[in-house]
């Protein structure tokens, strides 16, 4: 039965090459699946721009204390897009995909799991980039902050660096909620986080209490990276907010790890 | 992707005793699976050799999808084993030369269908073209389209295009006609049948009778977890051995009608009675000793759905049948 090739349609043997690097066909599709979504596009790419349009290009220009408040801000809402960006992009997809029975079909696939989350975090990474760039461009060019290259580059870097612990708290959150529950939670832990941080208003206008939770947020060390680079860090300096990241990272780790085990349990074991 | 080369490398080491031709492209051995204090599948056995078509039968809950699981390596066993030719389906290179349509499966509503299948065909090593397997599928024309916009039947042909992408030997296949129309599931069983002419290996599960009739060399039985019988489809049917008789009349009770020799099964619709028996002659001569008058008598062999429903319906006995 194996000897009749000719019964097959002649477009359906054509075995053809492999494609070259199969990762960035994951990531490209990664990409395109949230840029197609305006709501995620809104909360990773606008709103970090438009907050800061709203609330920080009036005073863009100003110095306080020795360190220039445009840059300050720079840090700050940079610290919410890079937040929102990790939070967003992998509680809501990974959530959804999960409802969806995608992550199924995928496990069934040559796939192992590990691509699967490795093109996440490169596409979150680069939504990450882009988000920033967009910050950056409008101060520079609407807000006329002029900062040199190694300036963006720096704190680019910092705040990508700051976006693992986010990375995994929404690892954590795209396997414990529900795909219609997933993006609130989000917004819900993300926003409070960037408020109560200092993020939109400046901590020492918070209320007391707020004033005194803060420092233990990972939001804040998040922040507080850039803030270093521009000179009004709290004097714990890179070493002490890494190590609080580091700490929050290893905890939302496990909280991820314990949280996906329940769910590859119920669906794969 | 170095790992699962490196997977693949490493198992070429340690396999090739056994010459791969010779290989059982599927196995279950002695496979257990439970849920909590649910048996879903008892100590099952399942070989399927390169090249065959086999169709996998039950009634829902009977424990079909939870060996497919196990053959895909998307479940563990709780005891026993699975095999891709002759490797764990758990590791994903083992998973290389096999392709699947899935129940409860979805694709991401915001892709189009051309990007779905270049996606799936990325994680192959020797996939046919993307262009091939949208043809094959019947989806040209909606080859730029949004999943979001596609019918159910459109999304049906989609995963089979992301089953056959990747050029596999073997081909599962989980109820792989629900939602398709007349003319969609002939389209569908040709398509089957040219894979099957190419030497593919495909096991599928259904429960269109008619369906496994068509397409599948040897039906495997399931019920309640373990295999009450095994055969050509022409092999189940003698095997049940039975008569359907069928006949439209009033006054019967269907617990008499039971208890008349060697009927298995009795059903009925409004007035329309079917009885599967394999003393047909005597049954009809009690029927008509009763006074009872019946009116569009019936008498045929059993299809390979009368031959399922009595192989698994509660009073059955696996013992009797084998």
């Amino acid at each position: 039965m194996s000897t009749r090739p000719e019964a097959a349609s002649p477009s359906a043997l054509i075995v053809s090459r492999r494609t070259r690097f199969p990762l960035l066909i994951l990531v490209r599709a990664e990409i395109r699946q949230r840029m197609r979504v305006p709501g995620f596009v809104m909360t990773t790419l606008i709103f970090p721009t438009m907050f800061f349009a709203f609330f920080g290009l009036a005073n863009v220009r100003r110095t306080a204390g020795g360190a220039e408040i445009g840059a300050f801000m720079m840090a700050s809402y940079g610290a919410y897009a890079v937040m929102s960006v990790a939070l967003i992009a992998f509680g809501v997809s990974i959530s959804a995909e999960r409802g969806l029975g995608w992550n199924k079909l995928l496990r069934a696939s040559p796939m192992g799991p590990l691509p699967y989350f490795v093109a996440k975090v490169l596409m979150a990474l680069a939504v990450g980039f882009v988000s920033l760039a967009l910050l950056f461009a409008f101060a520079t060019v609407v807000g006329h902050l002029h900062e040199p290259v190694a300036f963006w580059v720096k704190l680019s870097g910092l705040l990508i660096i700051g976006m693992i612990p986010f990375v995994l708290l929404g690892l954590a959150i795209g396997y414990l909620a529900s795909p219609t529950v997933a993006a609130p939670t989000a917004n819900l832990i993300g926003l409070p986080l960037s408020f109560a941080s200092g993020l939109f208003v400046p901590i020492r206008l918070l209320p007391e209490g707020v004033q005194r939770v803060a420092p233990f947020l990972p939001s804040y060390h998040v922040a507080e990276l850039g803030w270093t680079l521009v000179g009004a860090g709290d004097g714990a300096g890179y070493a002490g907010h890494l190590a609080w990241l580091a700490a929050y990272s290893a905890a939302f780790l496990a909280l991820a790890l314990v949280a996906y085990r329940r769910d590859e349990g119920k669906v794969f074991d | 992707m170095v790992t699962t080369r490196m997977i693949a490398t490493i198992q070429a080491l340690v396999t090739p005793l056994v010459p791969m031709s010779d290989l059982p492209a599927i196995e279950l051995i002695h496979a257990t699976k439970h849920f909590g204090r649910l048996k879903a599948l008892d100590d099952v056995s399942i070989s399927v050799r390169q090249g065959e078509v086999v169709a996998m039968l039950g009634p829902n809950g009977a424990g079909k999808t939870t060996a497919v699981s196990l053959m895909l390596g998307l479940r563990r066993p709780t005891g026993g084993t699975a095999r891709l030719f002759g490797a764990d389906p758990r590791l994903p290179a083992s998973r290389l030369r096999l392709g699947s349509m899935l129940q409860d499966s979805g694709v991401p509503a915001m892709l189009t269908v051309r990007e779905v299948v270049e996606l799936f065909r990325a994680l192959y090593h020797r996939p046919i073209t993307e262009a091939g397997a949208i043809e094959a599928a019947q989806l040209g024309d909606k080859r730029n389209a949004r999943v979001a916009t596609l019918s159910g039947g459109q999304r049906q042909r989609l995963y089979f295009a992301l089953a056959i992408v990747g050029d596999p030997d073997v081909l599962f296949l989980d109820e792989p006609t629900v939602g398709l129309d007349v003319e969609a599931r002939r389209a569908f069983w040709e398509q089957i049948t040219r894979l099957a002419a190419r030497g593919k290996t495909v096991l599928l599960t259904t429960h269109y009778m008619e369906e496994a009739d068509a397409l599948a060399e040897r039906v495997i039985v399931v019920n309640r977890g373990v295999i009450v019988a095994e055969g050509s489809p022409t092999a189940i049917k003698t095997r049940v051995g039975g008569r359907d008789v069928r006949f439209i009349a009033d006054g019967l009770s269907p617990d008499w009608l039971s208890d008349l020799p060697g009927v298995q099964r009795v059903s009925r619709t409004g007035r329309a009675w079917s009885l599967l028996t394999v003393e047909p002659e005597t049954v009809l001569r009690e029927i008509f000793a009763s006074g009872v008058t019946i009116s569009n008598l019936e008498v045929h062999g059993a299809k390979l759905e009368e031959a399922v429903l009595a192989l698994t319906s509660a009073n059955a006995r696996p013992a009797a049948i084998a």
